[in-house]
């Protein structure tokens, strides 16, 4: 199937539409967001401007429009910025690891024999630890931060894409036009690249755009469980974690605290929600048994 | 049959030896100073010692690498997993303490997890395109899409917070007196299974109770991926010759779903059980530090928080190994039940 008929049917289909809107919406916050919300000091924008130094959270108001958190953290200007941080985690965890993880599959596939049993008994290894422990492990290791937080997201999520790949070049391999290119006496890394990658790419978008999700959803897990973001830093995950001392409101009135954790919550699931719908409504469209 | 099943347990050294390596790599990140927490059992041995260099001497931690990895290795195939700061016990003892209550909350989530995803998916593939089937798989991409953590937080606002139903922890206050009463036998430390050997259905009933939050949380995520599994298999089932075959012979149509076309396309959701053993075991360290239960997930944050290193690797280590053996025993088992998979 040709990109532009799967563009098309992708826009058709109004859950991926849906989907689409969705990040648009937040591609647009995350691009204007020192207009949306400007940084009182513009050489550290990411760090959240605080409204006092009291604990408790405030209700939203005119100049808080979502009210802050605890610690006095302005909610909004955290959901703005925090747009941002999602984008960042996102985009290059998800293009470095996707990236590894479709060299080692092809090399694997391409040359078999050993060196095909070396890196997927290494996939296996970098397997069996829980993705969530394993980041655990090494952002404690290399200690608190953005940049250690995407390391360990890379580090721990190559190897889904290496299997996929590898899976997809194999089943290539033996077609007709790779045989013919054999043939035809082009070299290693042309085949791989022209004939091999371009053919199988599809699938491994599809779990590329789910996995934007779901690498979003494990850093902020990270800063929630303490162990992201610095204090301060604009991170839906680490806004939740505000909130959770504060879950039970007060006496008489258990949701007087709720703007803490539903509105970051709202924003953390909007933007997971979207990269799913549209990785959902792309597998239908390539999935010739489904249809 | 044998020929798999040998290079399965063939391979398990390599992957057991390479998982170790990976761990202890990520030790050797560390300092010398910040290294030796992970040989120390007991705050006791550093009295004395004004001079950590002296320790640093007396542990190796300055010799050559595979060195300070062989007496690792050895200390950990020991039990000797250095001593927990944040536990305030040796990294051994405070696993096994609360290993039991991660037991039980797994083993409570198993049942819905995988019956209620397989219920949803055979649902949804058997009103292919009809409005149940777009309600579930919405429900689905929404279960999919929404963070553990913030759905947890969530439940526990409404029906703790507003309702007053489900309660964190692991037991009420009065229950947790019982259960530490001479009179109450701590068989295994679960505390259903111990309430029903020591014919004590309240406390059954309070564990039960303080379960209900945590394990729903962890269903919803697994739910939407079994269902989607089980839905595209159960559509390509139901094209087969075989079915059709089934429904010409004049069989009944719920006989034909359920006996013969669930059963088959149930064969590719088991292969993904490995994969989901690992998913659940992540997953429990949100729940167990959301609904305060004290296990080894929680132990795992608690530990992560307050930078204790032996706590954090000792825990990772354990964890490895054991989701490894359950692994193969889950692999090995379907291999002799299915002869299909091992053809893969």
């Amino acid at each position: 199937m040709e990109w532009q008929e799967v563009v098309k049917r992708l826009l058709q289909n109004k859950i991926s539409l849906l989907g689409i809107l969705i990040i648009l919406f937040f591609i647009i916050v995350a691009v204007f967001a020192p207009w949306i919300a400007p940084p009182r000091d513009p050489d550290a924008p990411y760090l959240i401007p605080r409204a006092g130094w009291s604990i408790e959270p405030q209700p939203p108001s005119d100049e808080y429009i979502f009210g802050t958190t605890e610690g006095q953290y302005d909610i909004f200007y955290g959901i703005v910025w925090g747009t941002r941080t999602a984008f960042r985690i996102g985009l290059i965890v998800v293009g470095i690891s996707t990236s590894i993880g479709i060299v080692l599959g092809t090399i694997a596939a391409y040359y078999g024999g050993w060196i095909d049993e070396i890196l997927m008994r290494i996939t296996d290894i970098f397997m069996s630890i829980p993705f969530i422990i394993a980041t655990i492990v090494l952002v404690t290791i290399l200690g608190q931060g953005l940049t250690n937080v995407m390391i360990a997201l890379i580090t721990f999520s190559w190897m889904s894409t290496a299997r996929l790949m590898r899976s997809q070049v194999l089943s290539v391999k033996e077609d007709e036009f790779v045989q013919a290119a054999l043939a035809l006496g082009a070299n290693d890394f042309r085949i791989i690249f022209r004939h091999i990658i371009l053919n199988t790419i599809f699938p491994v978008v599809i779990q590329a755009s789910m996995r934007m999700g779901s690498m979003v959803i494990t850093a902020s897990t990270l800063s929630f469980l303490g162990v992201g973001t610095p204090e301060g830093y604009a991170d839906w995950g680490q806004m939740i974690s505000f909130a959770r001392n504060w879950i039970l409101g007060v006496e008489g009135n258990p949701l007087n605290y709720w703007y803490t954790l539903i509105i970051p919550g709202v924003a953390i699931t909007l933007f997971c929600l979207s990269w799913n719908l549209i990785g959902d409504a792309f597998r239908d469209i390539l999935d010739p048994k489904l249809n | 049959m044998i020929a798999y099943i040998a290079r399965r347990l063939l391979i398990l050294p390599i992957i057991l030896f390479g998982v170790s390596m990976l761990i202890f790599s990520m030790i050797m990140m560390l300092g010398p100073y910040q290294r030796l927490s992970t040989y120390i059992n007991d705050p006791a041995q550093l009295k004395g010692a004004e001079d950590i260099d002296q320790l640093v001497s007396k542990y190796g931690l300055n010799d050559p690498w595979y060195e300070q990895y062989g007496r690792w290795i050895g200390g950990v195939l020991k039990g000797d997993f250095g001593w927990s700061e944040s536990a305030g016990a040796p990294v051994t003892k405070a696993i096994a303490d609360r290993f039991p209550a991660t037991l039980e909350l797994a083993l409570l989530s198993l049942v819905p997890v995988i019956f209620g995803g397989i219920i949803l998916g055979v649902l949804s593939a058997v009103h292919h395109n009809k409005a149940l089937d777009h309600t579930i798989r919405i429900f689905a991409v929404i279960g999919w899409s929404f963070p553990s953590f913030v759905f947890g937080l969530i439940v526990l606002m409404i029906f703790y917070g507003v309702l007053g139903w489900l309660p964190p922890g692991r037991l009420s206050n009065w229950a947790t007196e019982i259960v530490r009463s001479a009179d109450f036998v701590s068989y295994t430390g679960m505390y259903i299974l111990d309430g029903i050997l020591n014919f004590n259905f309240s406390i059954v009933l309070d564990a039960i109770r303080h379960l209900i939050a945590p394990v729903i949380t962890i269903s919803i995520l697994w739910w939407a991926f079994i269902l989607r599994i089980t839905r595209s298999n159960m559509l390509e089932t139901l094209k087969k010759d075989y079915i059709r075959t089934a429904r010409a012979k004049g069989l009944a149509d719920n006989i034909v779903v359920y006996k013969h076309a669930v059963r088959n396309a149930l064969i590719p959701v088991v292969t993904v059980a490995g994969q989901m053993v690992l998913g659940l075991a992540g997953g429990l360290v949100i729940v167990e530090s959301i609904f305060n239960i004290r296990g080894l997930g929680q132990f795992m944050a608690n530990a992560a928080q307050q930078l204790d290193y032996p706590g954090v690797l000792g825990g990772a280590l354990y964890f490895g190994f054991l989701l490894i053996l359950i692994n193969l025993f889950v692999d090995v088992s379907y291999a002799v039940i299915d002869p299909r998979i091992r053809l893969e």
